[in-house]
């Protein structure tokens, strides 16, 4: 019987010829990923080793990944202490994939592993926080895990018990429709499935509509299958993913690619038509009350944030510019921005997109997860309405529980920053903006032709 | 026999269990004092300690959904809570296990705050309400972790066993 992707790549990584839903498994570890708090998983691997008169030693520091990110610079002086213990580890165990707060190799973990060709097709990473499902975009079995699971990784290079998961497919065909994004697709996946409906499952993806998406396209998809209650979602690896690792991420040497076998099993297939889709809104206080922007218009809102792990990346930053060129924030909206990396700032940076923000009146922030988890820049006051970029609006997130949050794409944030409301993008660009669409980032990705189905 | 003390709806979050902007305290010793602090009523009770250890939360499906932060389980075990949810979302589920939180899966649960709960025999008794439940067993691959107590000392006999 045929495996799915996922199958294939545990497989592998258990060193055994096949595996069946199911089955149990304790996959060699290729990559592990911890943020801030990997100071939660510090304490727990010391644990493990407490009265045991062995040495505390990771199994191998050049694969665990380390990324501030989350409190950056620090909120506070116990987050600051807790940055020092994790540098001392790093420096302690020699862990090398180390990001610092700095402003030439910063951001977001699920930007960081990315860009920097840490992430490989074929191969197992975890990490301890729920969007490592990210990295699916570039054909990984990756998936969260929390700070003690981390720990016996560190000590055993291995996640132990893994049952082997079921798989959705998910075919997307049809050109994506102007001012129509990823975020668009995978907001309307979410809603159709609900919060819970790909628990514990794989979500693979599949269909036309992909295989012409950009990597940073595929990241977004990959990064909220979480939010579908997914252990990981997966796009087959291709052309694009070896143009993304070889132009983007600087890796020489790519793997060789497989993808899932032609008679793996699904345990349920998904289409979506990409071509009659209209931007999306996740309402609050759940991803999954997702409803077409056109049941949004008018809800004014306070805050606009373009950023986080989801949609930060230069070509959300290039289409948000593109719309706000020429163009005012409303007054009474708070508009930020946190390009997701330093090297995307960087880049925006050249290509004129942080001017056009700092004109139009947003404020470009540091690279970072920023108010997306509601620790620092940019808490809600009281009854104000966000729309953000970000992947979770659950009360409290960003921040203040007497708030809401409403997520949509960098095309629609931007509209809505400029009339004060949530907005269509199409319904502004139609009379506001002059310059045509914006190319998405990858100059090889071809748009799919219209009226196929 | 011990009495559900919270009743909640399906999808709770791991921000509405443990908020983020309480992420930077990370020890088990702890994130008791930030556990459901936005429920400030429920808090208050918490840190008053008038719910006795092994009481019961009640919640509906996709419990814990959302965030990987193992605040979320080890900030309910602090109290002596024990958790019986329609179902759990993955992750916390394995936090959860891992950290030695009591839970049950029982998906046609029905009870109040207030009614006194007991699981016998793979079931769970509402004595209040005279009825009975069924449950689900928590993943079999993760039985030997629960039977060692949590992850740490299960890793821990593995690493002196010989690490392989
Ligand atoms: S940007 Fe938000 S969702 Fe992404 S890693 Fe940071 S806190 Fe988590």
């Amino acid at each position: 019987m045929g495996m799915t992707m996922v199958q294939k790549i545990l497989a592998r990584a258990a060193g055994v010829p096949s595996v069946k839903v199911g089955d149990v498994v304790e996959p060699k570890v290729d990559l592990a990923m911890s943020h801030e708090n990997g100071a939660l998983v510090i304490n727990q691997f010391n644990e493990i080793y407490q009265g045991t008169g062995i040495e505390a030693k990771v199994w191998d520091p050049s694969r665990i990944a380390i990324i501030f990110d989350h409190r950056v610079p620090a909120e506070s002086s116990k987050t600051a202490t807790n940055q020092k213990k994790i540098r001392e580890f790093i420096a302690k165990q020699g862990i090398t994939k180390f990001h610092d707060i700095r402003g030439d190799e910063g951001g977001i973990c699920h930007q960081i592993l990315p860009e920097n060709g840490y992430v490989r097709p074929g191969t197992v990473l975890v990490g301890t926080d729920s969007h490592t499902t990210s990295h699916g975009a570039l054909g990984a079995f990756s998936f969260g895990i929390g700070a003690t699971e981390m720990a016996s990784v560190w000590a055993l290079g291995k996640v132990l018990n893994v049952e082997v998961p079921g798989t959705i497919k998910v075919v997307v065909n049809g050109a994506l429709p102007k001012y129509v994004e990823p975020k668009d697709i995978i907001l309307h996946l979410i809603g159709r499935l609900t919060a819970e409906g790909a628990n514990y499952k794989v979500i693979e993806f599949h269909g036309e509509t992909i295989r012409n998406m950009s990597t940073s396209g595929r990241l977004v998809i990959c990064n909220m299958t979480v939010e579908a209650g997914a252990t990981s979602g997966i796009v087959p690896p291709d052309k694009e993913t070896v143009r993304y690792l070889k132009q983007e991420a600087g890796v020489k040497q790519v793997p060789e690619l497989f993808g899932p076998d032609a008679d793996a099993q699904y345990e349920q297939v998904i289409e979506i038509d990409a071509s009659r889709l209209e931007p999306q809104i996740a309402f609050p206080h759940t991803v999954d009350n997702v409803k077409p922007v056109s049941a949004a218009r008018g809800i004014k809102v306070q805050q606009i944030v373009i950023g986080s792990c989801t949609n930060g990346r230069l070509d959300d930053l290039a289409i948000a510019a593109n719309i706000l060129k020429g163009k005012k924030v409303a007054k009474g909206v708070r508009m930020l921005v946190f390009p997701a990396s330093t090297r995307i700032y960087q880049q925006a940076l050249k290509k004129g997109y942080l001017a056009t923000f700092m004109q139009a009146g947003a404020v470009v922030m540091n690279s970072g997860c920023g108010p997306c988890l509601g620790v620092h820049q940019g808490a809600l006051a009281d009854g104000d309405k966000a729309l953000a970029t970000t992947n979770r609006n659950f009360k409290g997130r960003m921040g203040n529980p007497n708030a809401e949050v409403y997520l949509s794409s960098a095309a629609t944030a931007a509209a809505s920053a400029i009339t004060g409301e949530i907005t269509d993008p199409r319904t502004l660009t139609t009379k506001a903006v002059k310059s045509g669409p914006v190319k998405r980032k990858t100059g090889n990705v071809k748009r799919v032709k219209k009226g196929r189905k | 026999m011990a009495k559900a003390v919270l009743k909640l709806g399906d999808d709770i979050s791991t921000d509405i269990i443990y908020p983020g902007r309480y992420m930077a305290t990370v020890l088990p010793t702890e994130t008791p004092q930030f556990a459901f602090i936005d429920n400030a009523e429920f808090n208050k009770k918490l840190k008053a300690k008038e719910v006795p250890a092994g009481s019961w939360i009640v919640a509906g499906k996709n419990f814990g959904c959302g965030s990987s932060r193992e605040q979320a389980a080890s900030c309910l075990t602090g109290w002596g809570l024990k958790v019986i949810a329609k179902n759990f979302a993955r992750i916390f589920l394995q936090n959860s296990i891992n950290v030695g939180l009591y839970m049950v899966i029982c998906p046609a649960i029905e009870a109040d705050e207030g009614d006194e709960l007991e699981v016998v025999n793979g079931k769970v008794k509402n004595i209040t309400k005279g009825k009975e439940f069924d449950t689900v067993p928590l993943p079999k691959a993760r039985q030997a972790i629960i039977d060692a107590g949590g992850l740490i000392p299960y890793t821990r006999a593995l690493i002196t066993g010989g690490r392989k």
